[in-house]
Order: structure tokens, then sequence, then C-alpha cells
């Protein structure tokens, strides 16, 4: 398979939510190619026909009771906030 | 059969059960023997850095809970009542900080416990601290955590394995009577079998990952880091449960564990699967391992060479589902509702980009990634669709072995501890270190690592894998063999 590009790895990054540095583009390059060359060995399997596997466990949907449970408090959740204001989490303006 | 020097006299290297004996002949109490754990982790773990944190005040007031039970009052003591038990730092602890060694979690200080945590507290247990890990327990040699890596008790200059590195190394080092880890490829199996412990990853679904750091949430599985496989036993009996709060969660369909613990396995059939015993395992782990194929063989059990064509394809398999789960998980990590945050000065989109690029790790960035790439429009059916249905044949060339045997036996890793550092720089030969955990994984299924001997005077494991919900018998074939060797009874000289 062909190697990847930069431009691809910061494709990829910015899907992920992530900044990397050049430096950074330049070693996952490298080592993404090399890792998705070793799982290619998978297209030589005949999976025609065969169903996904997406737990490995036979499970069914259970639904519990609808009774209503003590949630977290407020201040409990808001503690762990890296930004707070009042009641609110505080977050950066989206739209300028 | 080389035996080493024990010192049973020592209670920080004892098993569990044999502590508890102690605790109620009142011979030691619980109080006194936290205060030592707690000793004893200050004396030898600026060596190892196996723990991220000591619970100090609460294992203390747990111990003393757990003494009056043990002198009558309160709920009905357990195995576990009175016991130092280490839990691996991506499970949830109610008040104290829980970073699954991560720097974007620094802080972090979850307001519930995890399931399992609830379960260790109901049955007594007295949790001395948090394990050292790979950064959201991705890793197989524990040098991936932002806190710094772990030393192997037995060799200091080599890596414990990981990612549940901390927990074994705390435990092959008499720093808890036994731990928690989690295994998503291996991650309890791998460093058990490098540190000389014993590790067991149940049937996917039995434990509830209700407060588990998630991973691979197809893959993650919660078990037990013990002394010996009795302990294994004992402690699953105290986690194992179905739980409204994880609906991937199951209730077992046998009352115990260890309910076919015994000493012989007349009758039990055994297959070796001859992929695990190919490429690049170490000869003194194969001569390990083929003495341990005459053990059991002693004890009754019929040994037959298999194979499982497949075997390959599994690491291929797991370095597509792993990361892309992975991918979706972490994301909810922006720097806005928990943990640590980039500098101010930036926009909402560039934030969360610059904080996740900053306090991810190598590792878990080289994973989302990855994950990323093999969801992304355009490669899905090529890579995880792919994946998903190999996963399939997997599972069918397990079943179909369990027709005709009633456990597999493999080494549990190709080599033994490797020096740390040394596969730093090459992310698949790192990889390759799970290579006979994988499958286990994959197929969901229940499989054990014991102690099997030595190579360059280094631990070397025993993997015994089951069918789905083989536990128990997983367990009986790991106690049989453990009973007649002694290798469990030695520890690293720390």
């Amino acid at each position: 398979m062909e190697s990847l590009t930069d431009d691809e790895v910061r494709y990829v990054a910015r899907l992920a939510n992530l900044h990397l540095t050049d430096e950074e583009v330049g070693k996952y390059r490298d080592q993404l190619t090399g890792i998705l060359a070793h799982v290619q060995s998978l297209q030589e399997i005949d999976t025609s026909g065969v169903e996904p596997t997406g737990h490995a466990t036979e499970s069914t949907t259970v639904l519990r009771g609808d009774a209503s449970e003590q949630p977290l408090e407020r201040e409990e959740v808001l503690g762990n906030a890296p930004a707070v204001s009042g009641e609110f989490i505080r977050v950066r303006a989206v739209l300028d | 059969m080389v035996t080493r020097v024990s010192r049973p006299s020592d209670i920080h290297f004892l098993p569990a059960h044999e502590i508890r004996k102690m605790l109620d002949s009142r011979d030691l109490s619980s109080a006194e023997l936290a205060r030592s754990t707690l000793a004893r982790i200050a004396e030898v773990d600026e060596e190892l850095n196996a723990v991220l944190k000591t619970i100090e005040d609460g294992a203390l007031a747990m111990a003393d809970e757990a003494d009056m039970r043990l002198r009558g009052s309160g709920p009905e003591p357990g195995p576990l009542t009175g016991i130092p038990v280490l839990v691996k730092d991506n499970m949830s602890t109610a008040g104290t900080e829980t970073t699954a060694a991560s720097k974007i979690l620094s802080g972090y200080v979850p307001p519930f416990d995890a399931e399992v945590v609830s379960r260790l507290k109901d049955a007594g247990a007295v949790i001395v601290g948090k394990g050292n890990l790979d950064e959201f327990a991705m890793g197989s040699s524990n040098e991936h955590s932002a806190f710094g890596h772990v030393n192997n008790p037995w060799d200091t200059s080599r890596v414990p394995g990981g990612s549940s590195g901390g927990a074994a190394a705390a435990v092959a080092a008499g720093e808890c009577a036994a731990a928690l880890g989690s295994d998503t490829g291996g991650s309890i199996r791998q460093p058990a079998a490098l540190c000389g412990v014993v590790g067991m990853k149940p049937t996917y679904g039995l434990v509830s990952r209700y407060g588990l750091i998630a991973f691979a949430s197809s893959l993650d599985q919660i078990g037990p880091i013990t002394r010996d496989v009795r302990d294994c036993a004992d402690v699953l009996n105290a986690i194992a449960s179905h739980d409204s709060k994880d609906s991937t969660s199951v209730a077992a369909p046998f009352e115990d564990f260890g309910e076919k613990l015994s000493n012989d396995l007349d009758g039990m059939r055994l297959g070796v699967p001859q992929e695990y015993l190919v490429e690049g395992i170490e000869p003194g782990v194969r001569s390990a391992f083929e003495e341990s194929l005459e053990v059991l063989r002693s004890l009754g059990a019929t040994i037959e060479e298999t194979s499982l064509p497949l075997t390959d394809q599994a690491l291929a398999v797991y370095y597509i589902i792993a990361p892309s789960e992975a991918s979706a998980n972490l994301s909810r990590y922006d720097g806005v509702k928990y943990g640590s945050a980039a500098d101010d000065g930036l926009n909402a989109a560039e934030f969360s980009q610059h904080t996740r690029g900053e306090m991810f790790g190598d590792e878990v960035k080289r994973r989302i990634l990855i994950g990323t790439y093999a969801l992304s429009a355009g490669y899905y059916d090529a890579y995880y669709k792919k994946a998903q249905q190999v996963r399939t044949l997997i599972r069918q060339e397990f079943t179909e072995a369990f027709t005709r045997f009633d456990a597999l036996v493999t080494p549990t890793s190709p080599s033994i501890a490797f020096k740390t550092g040394a596969r730093m720089n090459d992310p698949l030969q790192m990889y390759l270190a799970d290579v006979c955990t994988i499958p286990v994984n994959i197929a969901g299924l229940p499989g054990i690592s014991v102690p099997a001997g030595f190579s360059e005077e280094m631990p070397v494991g025993l993997q015994v894998i089951g069918p789905q919900f083989g536990d128990p018998t997983v367990l009986q074939v790991a106690h049989a063999y453990e009973q007649a060797t002694d290798w469990h009874r030695t520890h690293p000289p720390i």
C-alpha cells in the first residue's frame, strides 16, 4: 500500500479534533503507514456473506424499571470542570 | 525443577486466603495489616513506581470496619474482608483522583465509585491505592504512563508488561495482596506473566464496566491479579455481577468461580494451538511451556496439538477494532467538562484541539489517528467492517476447537519482560507482545495466566483459555497446575 501523505495525516487529525505539530505529522505519517500495511493482510481473507461481530457475547437489550434515581449533585459535577461560572460550565465562544 | 527460596513467614508475600486465616485467628488485625502494607509501599515503590497514589486515611478506616466485621459486628465477613487491594487507576474511586495515567485527566476526582470498587467495599476489602498503567490502558509495557514508567520487581531494568503493569508489579512485590486490572488485549494476563503472578480476564460481560474509563468497549474487561488461583476465584466471586448500569454485563451461569478447583485433571482434554508456538517465541519461554505440558499430563489431562489458522489475523483485527472504539470513546476529552485544559486565548475549536494535542501522550494520539482513519468515509468497509467480519471467523474457529477440547493452553507471552526502552521506537514490535493474548479478547473468552517457571531468571506465564462462560474450567486447570508446582510461592528479591 502507498504511504500516507502529510495532508492525509492532517486531515485525519482534524477529524479527530487533535492538534499535531509538524514534527508529529511526519512521525505519525510513517508509523501509520507501517501499521496500516500490517493490517492489509485482512484483505486476503474471504468474508463474503460473513456477519460482522460487534460484541463477542450474545446480549439482548434489557430495559430497567421506570423508577427515578438520585442523580449526582450539581456541585459534584461542576467541581471537576476546569472553568465554571456560577451554576454553569464556562466554554469558549463558538460564534464571534 | 528450580525452586527458589521463599519466606512464607513474611505476610506481604502470602496469598490472601492465608492472610485471611491469620485475621480469623486474631494473629493479625486488618488495621495492623493495612499499616504494614502502606509501609511496604513506602519502602519499595520509589524503585518500582507501581502505585500512583495511596489512599491512607480511607484504607485505615476500611481496615477498622473490616476488623469490626471480623469480630462479629456488621455484615458477615467474606474471603476479602480485611485484605489490602490495589485498583488500577482507570477505575473510578469516589473522592480519590482517577487519571488513567493521562495528563488530560490530571486532577479529575470522580463523584462516584466504579461498580467493581463498590463491590470490593461491600466485600470488606481494604483499598490501599491506585495502580499505575499505560495511559488509558494503551500499551504493553507500562512505559506509556504520563506519570513515569513502572519497573519490574524481578529486574528493575526491565518493564513489568502492560497495561496493568503497576497492579502486577505491586502484587509481585508485596505492595498489596491482590489487585484489579483491566484487559483489552492482554493487559491483565501479559503483565501477570512478566511479573510472576496470576492474572485473569473473565468472559466478556461477567464483570460490570460501569466506572471503568473506557478504552475499547467491546473488548474491555476487568479482572483480578493475585498470588494464586484460589485468590483469583475469590476476587471474581466478589466483583462479578449483572449490573443495570452496564448493558453488556451478564449474570454468571454458575454459582462459584471456584466450584471446580481440585488437584487433578482426570479426563481433561487440552488443546495446544500450534500457531502460538511459531514465530518469535523465545527458546526459554518455549522450554518452560513444554515442561508445563508435562506437568499437566502427569495430572491426568490429555494433550493434543491443534490448529487455529486465523491466530495471526487476530492482531490485525485488534489494531483496527481497538483504536476505532478508542477514537470514539476518547472524543469526550475536550478540556471542558473535566480534567486539564490548554491555556486560554484560543477560540472554541482551537481550544479543544490544543487541549487534546498537548495532554494526550504519543501512543494515545497514534491510536486515535489509526481509529479515526479506519472509521473515516471511504475506509469504513475496508477496515472496521472487514475486521468485524474476521472477528466472526475467529470466534467460529474457537467455537469449533471447544467442541474437541475443554480448554486450550499456550504461553501467555512469546518473550520474558524486555528492557525498558527497547521497543519504544517501534510500535509494531511493541504490539507483538500481545500476540498470544489478543485472540481471547476478540472472541470474548476467559483466559488466565499462571506462573510457569523462569527463563533468564525472569518469570514465564502459562495461559489457559476456555469457552465463553467456561471460567470455572479455566480456573480448574490453572489451579491443578499451580498446586503441582512451586512457582506461585516464589517472589522477587525486592
